[in-house]
């Protein structure tokens, strides 16, 4: 519905309305003033709140609820009735998909619309599938990153199913944008949760490729060595010994990329247990100015150098340094035990 | 450094709660009672809570409440979770929490409980970590938590937590610096604390300070003042917030007054509103700028306020 001011008929005027008396606003501790925003808006809500306290569940009530949502799609009473009348009214549910979707793209933050939407969709069940997993890519041309979205697909392919080209799908989002951080927590969402990929363990392999591929495309991505880390959380000592891990931490380091995730990486590696080559220790000795000593701990060396290169967690990257010992006794223990 | 212009942000929420016509005010009619905290506590903040009269406050705020025992967003409204903290926060401030017929509250607030632990926002079942800080919290300002299954609580919000130790709305939803705050706030009320990987949280949070000093919310987003206080008071209360740069952030929030008509907005230069101007404040407090009330991190009150609820 488009609701064009020159041509709204004020509900005041519309026969099938003339056995109602709108309530007006009470809003609050202090008097309210005389109202100078849209008449229209302040008339609709007059007469919804009267068919609201009527509890009128009918036709026209509904289409004054769909007008006042056209006003102001955050008053969630409104959506709430408008939901007892669909109800009370057995409506036909398709065509409120379509209402939501003439919403949503100015309204693709509203926490009322995506609620409603998914209310709709649960009532139509796995059949709606399909249509909410185009209904959310069709907001992600907009914001690949909207929040309210990626929460909805998730739970439409849990609840509704459509596994299948999810992670195709994932691999579109990050060509487009390798940062996008919501499509890397997809892409995790999916191989631990897709109940025909076999988990975790029978995707790590082909994921870290993926994660390194990434990396080097774009070292001072956040997002890309988190996923890499994260596909380790739980089996430390293949986190070690995994040579792909401590390649691309090499490679980066070598190139004039900013280098922040790849010595935070080496890090982790070595407070795991790893034990780094020399190659490995002559390009953090690189990183190091003339005027500081490397230390002869490397982890020692690498805290030195992030401390200069990420100067805004200084403090982080000290208490780091601190630790070391402790890290370092704990994941030779780890790896030991295995 | 430019300074932080008290004055003309009390102004500026005195305004707003008086002028309800313009079309910014009428918009969020529904949720008038978050504003109406919003502002509030910013002027606590600041010293001036006294400006406000109690008398008119307190009386609409219990006009909110629908005959569930649980409160709307303003008068007329259905009742949700998110509002019923605020009535509660509200009448906290003004030490009026005896008004509210604290067993009919809290029954209403335990009743959204579910079997996984998890919490609805209201009847209609929506789900959301949101959802869970703002009932535990609203019940142990009430001194009800044992209303609910605490170790159930507990045990969803951990199941929210991510590969990046952070926590999302939902199992499996991305880390996000908001719903982190409702996280770690809830485990903090419940002194659960000691489920989080902290050092590793930490490090994702003091990641969110970008290069002007200010905060994001999630990897490669633009910051935002309201982050000053999602990031910020999770950080404090894992023990972790020496890890950013707190000069750096201080002047990114001074950054986004507008010190002519006062208020604070998302980022410079936009255009404020109460919600910005409190989580600005608020954020300045947890980094101890001189003049401003201390707030506490978990309730997101006054000290003072807390104090008196919880040490009486």
């Amino acid at each position: 519905m488009d609701s064009d001011e020159d041509d709204r008929i004020p509900l005041s005027q519309r026969p099938e309305w003339s056995d109602v008396t709108p309530v007006p606003q009470d809003d609050g501790p202090n008097p309210v003033v005389p109202i100078s925003y849209s008449k229209e808006f302040a008339e609709t809500m007059g007469y919804v709140r009267a068919v609201y306290l009527a509890d009128e569940r009918s036709h026209r009530a509904l289409q004054l609820t769909a007008e006042a949502i056209h006003f102001n799609a955050g008053n969630y009473t409104v959506w709430q009735f408008r939901r007892l009348i669909l109800e009370a009214l057995n409506a036909d549910l398709h065509d409120e998909l379509e209402f939501v979707e003439h919403l949503a793209s100015k309204n693709s933050k509203n926490y009322q619309l995506w609620h409603h939407r998914r209310w709709v969709a649960e009532k139509l069940g796995t059949e709606a599938a399909g249509r909410e997993l185009e209904f959310t890519k069709k907001i992600f041309v907009n914001d690949a990153k909207n929040y309210h979205a990626w929460s909805h697909r998730q739970w439409v392919l849990q609840t509704l199913g459509g596994w299948e080209d999810e992670l195709a799908y994932c691999d579109e989002l990050l060509e487009d944008d390798i940062f996008n951080n919501s499509a890397w927590n997809q892409r995790y969402f999916v191989i631990t949760r897709h109940p025909g990929l076999g988990g975790i363990e029978a995707t790590r392999d082909s994921e870290v490729s993926y994660a390194v591929k990434a990396i080097l495309t774009k070292p001072e991505n956040e997002s890309s060595w988190r996923y890499l880390r994260g596909l380790y959380k739980n089996s430390m000592p293949s986190f070690v010994m995994d040579r792909r891990v401590s390649t691309v931490c090499l490679t980066v380091l070598t190139t004039k990329a900013n280098c922040v995730f790849a010595l935070s990486l080496l890090l982790d590696l070595l407070s795991n247990g790893f034990e780094p080559n020399q190659e490995l220790k002559n390009a953090v000795e690189a990183l190091l100015p003339e005027s500081r000593d490397q230390d002869s701990d490397m982890a020692v060396t690498i805290c030195s150098v992030l401390e200069i290169v990420d100067p805004m967690r200084v403090n982080y990257w000290r208490w780091r340094k601190k630790s070391l010992h402790s890290e370092v006794e704990e994941g030779v223990r780890n790896l030991r035990v295995h | 450094m430019g300074d932080l212009a008290a004055e003309k942000h009390a102004k500026y929420i005195l305004l707003v709660e008086k002028r309800k016509d313009d079309v910014e005010s009428v918009l969020m009619e529904h949720l008038r009672i978050n504003g109406a905290y919003w502002g509030l506590t910013t002027l606590d903040i600041l010293g001036k809570l006294e400006a406000v009269e109690q008398e008119k406050v307190v009386p609409w705020v219990m006009s909110c409440q629908h005959q569930s025992g649980g409160f709307g967003g303003n008068e007329g409204h259905d009742p949700h979770l998110l509002y019923t903290l605020s009535a509660i926060q509200i009448l906290a401030l003004f030490d009026k929490i005896e008004v509210l017929d604290i067993d009919k509250v809290s029954s209403y607030i335990a009743s959204l409980q579910n079997e996984d632990g998890s919490f609805s926002g209201d009847i209609w079942g929506e789900i959301d970590t949101r959802f869970s800080y703002v009932a535990i919290c609203s019940l142990a300002l009430l001194h009800r938590l044992d209303r609910i299954n605490v170790e159930k609580a507990v045990k969803y919000i951990i199941s929210c937590k991510n590969l990046d130790g952070g926590f999302g709305c939902t199992p499996g939803a991305e880390s996000h610096a908001g719903q982190i705050f409702c996280c770690i706030g809830a485990l903090a009320i419940m002194g659960s604390l000691h489920y989080v990987d902290k050092d590793l949280l930490g490090w994702w949070l003091c990641e969110r300070q970008v290069k002007s000093g200010g905060l994001n919310g999630r990897p490669e987003k633009l910051p935002d003042v309201c982050y000053s206080w999602w990031v910020l008071s999770s950080l404090i209360m894992i023990d972790r917030v020496h890890w950013i740069d707190k000069e750096k952030l201080v002047k990114f929030i001074l950054d986004c007054q507008d010190i002519e008509k006062g208020g604070i907005s998302d980022r410079p230069d936009d255009a404020v509103d109460v919600f910005h101007t409190y989580f600005g404040v608020a954020g300045l407090s947890l980094l101890e700028y001189p003049g401003l009330k201390a707030i506490d991190p978990a309730y997101a009150l006054p000290v003072d306020v807390v104090n008196r609820i919880f040490l009486r």
